[in-house]
Formats: structure tokens, sequence, C-alpha cells
């Protein structure tokens, strides 16, 4: 080989490599442009949950559900008390056929799935023959009780789910915890003011355990939520908005009237109880919850779960006055509840927290807006200086583009106020810090649902075990009865406000809604729609 | 087979240009803790929905995130690198397949998320996917990429 010929082959070696290695570059341009990247979105990521410092998922307080099983009795086995004893463990074959019918395998699979509360349905009390018959034949020990004393007092009976109409509940659960069964009682905790009152005395002098049934409480979300709150997260919440939007028969307590109801199934002067006499009346047996004699309107029957959502968060307590307006507008059946309905609550020295310099923060509104004539969904929000929360079953914290606390951030461009700085998704376990707007747009569309330990878990079921869990070792309840007063007496004075057509006003120092000279609250709450002059009906 | 040379400049930018996006897209997977495409497998759309939720659920998916990012690496190295090229497009297309398919853009079928352009049953997906079969069928890996090594071609005139 030549000198020639050898510089020639190092050429094309040189050529063939250069050729052979084009791609090379590429990699290594390509590795280092990913590492920078990840790495950037880290950093901030890491430097936004370093400043925020928001505790995601609580440790959960197991409390142990082994030992004698609890005998437990409901009272009042309509739609609600159907399910929660279904979350018993104790469905109807005729509810199984149902599911199966309609090919509901994800209702059924949940259902079997269930944890065991180790817990009989030992007895029932409903004045309608076919609701006491159904969860007797969800369970063959449950024993049907003509009168709640009865089933009270038998031997039998360990504690009562009550799931009455209204103007049961506070009856039922006090004489129950007066006798030391444990209650379990739906929402609105009351009917009335003064039994809110009395019920209060009843569970503060029993020994027994007393929950609200504000399942809510156990959803994942919003347990971090209280988290975000203690953090100052938000800064000074001053607004929260809540709504309930919903346009359909079944929403606007339409229920259906079942064909064997009659004076011959019905005890009419048991269902009654307090309320004023009338002949027998199927509708307003099957729609209670569009009179005040037995229900409590919007106020009551909804505006109660954004209440207790908000104050679960906040624990903001009463309202110092409120006001209340709206009318039936959408549903003109002779119903004497509103179905549009917007009360203002005002909380002038309540407050989370501030950023900002000591004294210029001080006071916050809850607005609650419902319509029962669009479902179009409204977020919940808490709205502060530094920043908001979309509370739901997955929370998203946006920055406020002023928030003092959140400046620096925002001007080095770590925090973009457009997308969220937090956002939490029980389903995942996970917490994101800086989110791209497709994973907001996943997270909106309720993909991601509430878990428990990545299980998809009724929400009721956990907190019906939690009072389980009280009632056997002692653990704490999470709606006891001092949320359960506020919760009630804040959900009559906004219905007193709509009836009265006036701002209403809690007496903190005397915990009394100030009424008149010669006003019967309780009298005019519970009388049918409104009472202000001129305005009746 | 052999190209004139604007045909090799373009055929092979295209599997420079092709391969960058599946490496890129890979790495960032690979490298991004606790990346997962659940939320994209839950919320496919059209016919083939339930299989790709099924992917999604929780058994598999953590199973479906490794085949993922190391799917699109490997077919992004080897279209970069100029090797196996043939393979790599493949393992391309079925993953272009398997997102078209996911989110198919056809008329009545929502968008997976914010979308930069329109599109009527053509996205960007299926045109890529048609790059790669031609990537498939003209390889370019044999003059330009590591194929330079291993093409009989080279050998005979440097032997």
């Amino acid at each position: 080989m030549d000198k020639h010929q050898a510089e020639q082959g190092a050429l094309q070696g040189r050529r063939k490599a250069l050729k052979g290695l084009i791609g090379l570059p590429f990699i290594g341009g390509i590795a280092a442009g990913a590492y920078a990247e990840v790495r950037k979105k880290q950093q901030e990521k890491d430097q936004i949950l370093r400043e925020l410092n928001i505790e995601a998922e609580r440790p959960e307080i197991a409390s142990d559900m082994s030992g004698e099983p609890v005998r437990i009795g409901i009272v009042g086995n309509g739609g609600r008390g159907q399910h929660l004893v279904r979350v018993l463990g104790f469905a109807t074959p005729a509810w199984v056929q149902a599911m199966q019918e309609k090919g509901n395998t994800g209702a059924l699979e949940a259902y079997q799935n269930q944890e065991n509360l180790n817990v009989k349905l030992t007895g029932v009390c409903d004045v309608f023959e076919v609701n006491a018959e159904l969860a007797q034949s969800a369970s063959p020990d449950c024993k049907r009780y003509r009168h709640y004393e009865e089933l009270i007092n038998s031997p039998d009976i360990d504690a009562l789910v009550i799931a009455t109409p209204d103007h049961w509940h506070a009856p039922v659960a006090i004489a129950a915890l007066q006798a030391g069964k444990h209650v379990y009682v739906e929402k609105p905790m009351t009917h009335k003011i003064a039994e809110t009152y009395a019920l209060r005395e009843a569970a503060r002098n029993s020994k027994a355990i007393f929950q609200v049934g504000h399942q809510h409480r156990q959803t994942q979300s919003f347990i971090t939520a209280q988290d975000i709150i203690r953090k100052r997260v938000l800064g000074h919440v001053s607004l929260v908005q809540a709504s309930t939007n919903r346009n359909s028969d079944n929403g606007a307590w339409q229920y259906h009237i079942h064909e064997k109801a009659s004076p011959q199934t019905i005890d009419w002067d048991l269902f009654l109880g307090n309320a004023p006499s009338i002949p027998f009346n199927k509708e307003h047996f099957f729609r209670w919850r569009k009179w005040w004699a037995y229900g409590s309107g919007l106020s009551g029957d909804l505006m109660t779960h954004d209440f207790d959502r908000v104050n679960c968060i906040l624990n903001m307590g009463m309202p110092r006055f409120v006001t209340a307006s709206g009318g039936i507008y959408t549903h003109r059946d002779g119903r004497d509840v509103p179905d549009v309905f917007q009360a203002v609550m005002e909380y002038p020295d309540f407050t989370t927290g501030s950023s900002r310099e000591a004294g210029l923060e001080k006071g916050m509104t809850f607005v609650y807006s419902a319509t029962l004539g669009n479902q179009h969904w409204r977020e919940t929000l808490l709205m502060g200086h530094d920043g908001t929360l979309e509370l739901g079953n997955q929370l998203r914290v946006h920055a406020d583009p002023n928030s003092t606390r959140y400046r620096h951030l925002i001007e080095s461009g770590v925090m973009d106020p457009s997308v969220p700085i937090y956002a939490y998704d029980p389903a995942s376990g996970n917490a994101d810090g800086v989110t791209s707007a497709t994973s907001k747009y996943f997270a909106q569309k309720g993909l991601l649902w509430t878990y428990r330990g990545g299980k998809r878990v009724d929400s009721a079921m956990l907190h019906i075990r939690e009072w389980l869990g009280a009632i056997r070792n002692g653990t704490p309840v999470s709606c006891g009865i001092e949320e359960g007063f506020e919760e009630a007496m804040s959900a009559h004075m906004v219905g007193l406000s709509w009836k009265l057509g006036r701002r209403m006003e809690w007496d903190a120092g005397a915990e009394q809604i100030i009424a008149l000279p010669g006003e019967d609250l309780d009298a005019m709450l519970v009388a049918p729609g409104r009472v202000i002059a001129g305005m009746m009906g | 087979m052999s190209y004139s040379k604007p045909q090799l400049f373009f055929l092979t930018a295209l599997r420079l240009l092709a391969g960058w996006h599946f490496l890129f897209e890979g790495f960032i997977k690979l490298l991004t803790p606790g990346w997962t495409a659940k939320g994209y497998l839950l919320s496919a759309q059209g016919p083939l929905a339930p299989l790709f939720q099924w992917l999604g659920n929780d058994a598999l998916i953590g199973v479906s995130d490794t085949l993922t990012a190391v799917a699109l690496s490997t077919a992004g190295l080897t279209l970069i690198l100029g090797i196996w090229e043939k393979a790599g497009a493949y393992i391309g297309i079925a993953m272009l397949t398997f997102f078209y398919l996911a989110h198919p853009s056809w008329p009545g079928i929502p968008a997976a998320g914010p979308s930069e352009g329109n599109y009527f049953i053509v996205n960007k997906n299926l045109v890529e996917l048609a790059a790669l079969g031609v990537l498939a069928y003209f390889p370019t890996g044999h003059l330009l990429g590591l194929g330079v090594f291993f093409n009989p071609k080279n050998q005979v005139q440097h032997g």
C-alpha cells in the first residue's frame, strides 16, 4: 500500500465514521434538553411545594371493627335510609336484582367489595309498610317496630340510624340519646330552633355517640383542604361561594309516589308528628321536602351540605348576620319552599390569617346560591388574597396575580397564576405542584375520584365507620353535636331571613337568633311559605 | 438502495426529525418522576376506549407507563442512530396507532385536550405514522447512520 492509498483509506475511514455517527450529537442534545427540561420543572415544583408545605394525606385513624357486632335499628327506611342500610352491608334482594337488570355492575361490585363493618340490622321503624318490609328483606334479624320509642327501648338495639323527614330528626334523636342509644342522624340535624338546643343538651348529657350524616367530612380532598387553610396557602379568605344547581324532577324533590301508598299502609298520624294535622296526603308523604312543615327547603336540605363542607375546612362557625332571598320560580306546583334561593352569611370577625400588614384584613362573606331550574356546574370557591381554592373531589389552588405571599415567585416566573400551583387528586395520591393545561383538563373531567388507599369507597360508609369506631373504641367523630348545632342553627337563620324578609342576627354571647319582641321564630320557621305581610306563599 | 443527493438529504432529515420527536418524548417520560399515562388512557374516546381504559387500570398502569416510555425511546434511538430503523419505525407506527385510536380525530368525538390546530379525521399522529412508513421502506441508515458500519458495500470498498 503506497502513501497515497493510505491517505485515501484514512480519509475514507474518517468519512465513514462521520457518516456512521451522524446521529450521536443529536442524542447528546436531546438527552441534555430532556434532562434540563425535567429538572427545571421539578425544581419549580419542589420550590412551590416547599413554599406551600401542604400535607396531602392525613394518616388514617384505623378504628378496629372487631368484637361484638353493633346492633342497629333504622328509623326511616326511605330512599336515603335504604342507602345507609346498604352501606351497613344490607342490600335488599330487590336492589340487587334492579342493579343486575340495569347492568350496573359497578354499583354491585362496590357493594360486594365493601368492608364488613361487623354490624347487625336488628330493627326498623318506618310508618310506610313497604319500606319497613324492605329493611326486613335485607336482614333476617330485622324486627319491625311500629313506634320509634319501642325500637329505642328494645334490648336488641344498640344504635340508631335516623333518616326520617326533617321534622322527626330531633324528637327521635333526643329520645334515643336519653335512653343511651348511639345516634347517626341525617342532615339537617334539626327542623326547629328550640329542638336544636334540646338535642345539644341531650347529646352533651349522654354517653352515647352522636354523629350528623355529613359524609363529605370523610372526603379526602376536604381533609387536604383543611391543611391548605392551616398552612395559610390562600391568605385571608374574604369570600366563599358555593351553589346547588339542579334541573330535574328528582332534583326538585318530585319523588315517585308508591302505588301501594294508602291510609292502610301508612301510619299517617305518626308521620305527621308535630306537623300541622291535615288529612292523608300521598304527595306530602313522599314529597315532604317541598313543605316547611316537614322539610327545610333549600336552606336546610341542600345549603347545609355546603355550609358544613366549608365549616369542616374553615371552622368558621355561626354567621353573625344572614340575609336570604329567592322564591318559587321553577316549580309552581303547590310547594311552599323556594326553588331559587340565595343566602349571604356574614362573618365580620373571621380570618384565615393574613400575609399583609396587621389589621388590614378581617371578615368574610359566605354566599350560597341555588336554583332547581338549571344544572350548569358552578365551582365552590374559597377566595383569599394570596390564592383561590376550587373545592371538589379534586382540589386546585391558583395563586392570585396580586398575592403578597407569592409575589417573588410570580415575578421570578416560578408560579404562573394562570395554571394551578397545587392540584390534588385523591385517586392518585399524588400532589402536583405545577400542572399543565392538559392535566387540568383531565382533572376537570372528573376522571380521578375519591379513594382511600387507592380504593374507591363510599364516603357515607366511611362516615358510618367513623361513628362505629367511636362506639367501639372511643375514637373521635368528625361531625358531632357542636358541628351539627352550627349547621342546623345557621340553616334556621337563613330560612328565617327568607321567610321574614329581613336580615337575621346571631347573638354569640347568648347563643341565640335575635328575635323582635313577641316573635315566635320557631312558629314562623315552620309556617307555610313566607310570613311577611303581602308575601304569603 | 441508492438515492439522489436531495432524496438522501430529505429522507435523512425526516428520519432525524421523527427520531428526535420520539426520543425526546420518551426521555421526558423516563426522567419525570411520577409520570403516568393514566389520565390519557382513562379519558380515551372512540370504539377502543374500553381497551385503553383497561390498560390504564391500577393493576396494569405501571406496565403501560414503562412500555410507553421505553417504546418511544427505542423508536427514537433507532431512527436517530440509523440502525434497525425498520424495526424502530414499526414500533413508532404501533405507538402512533395507539395514540390515534385512543383519541381519534373523528367527527363527534371530543378532543383529548386543548389543541393547537383543527383536525378532521387526519391529525398529526396520522401524518407522522405515514412518514414512519416511508422511513421503513426508504432506509438511510446504511448511508448516513450506524448502518454504515454494517453496509457490505462499504465493507467491499474498504476491504
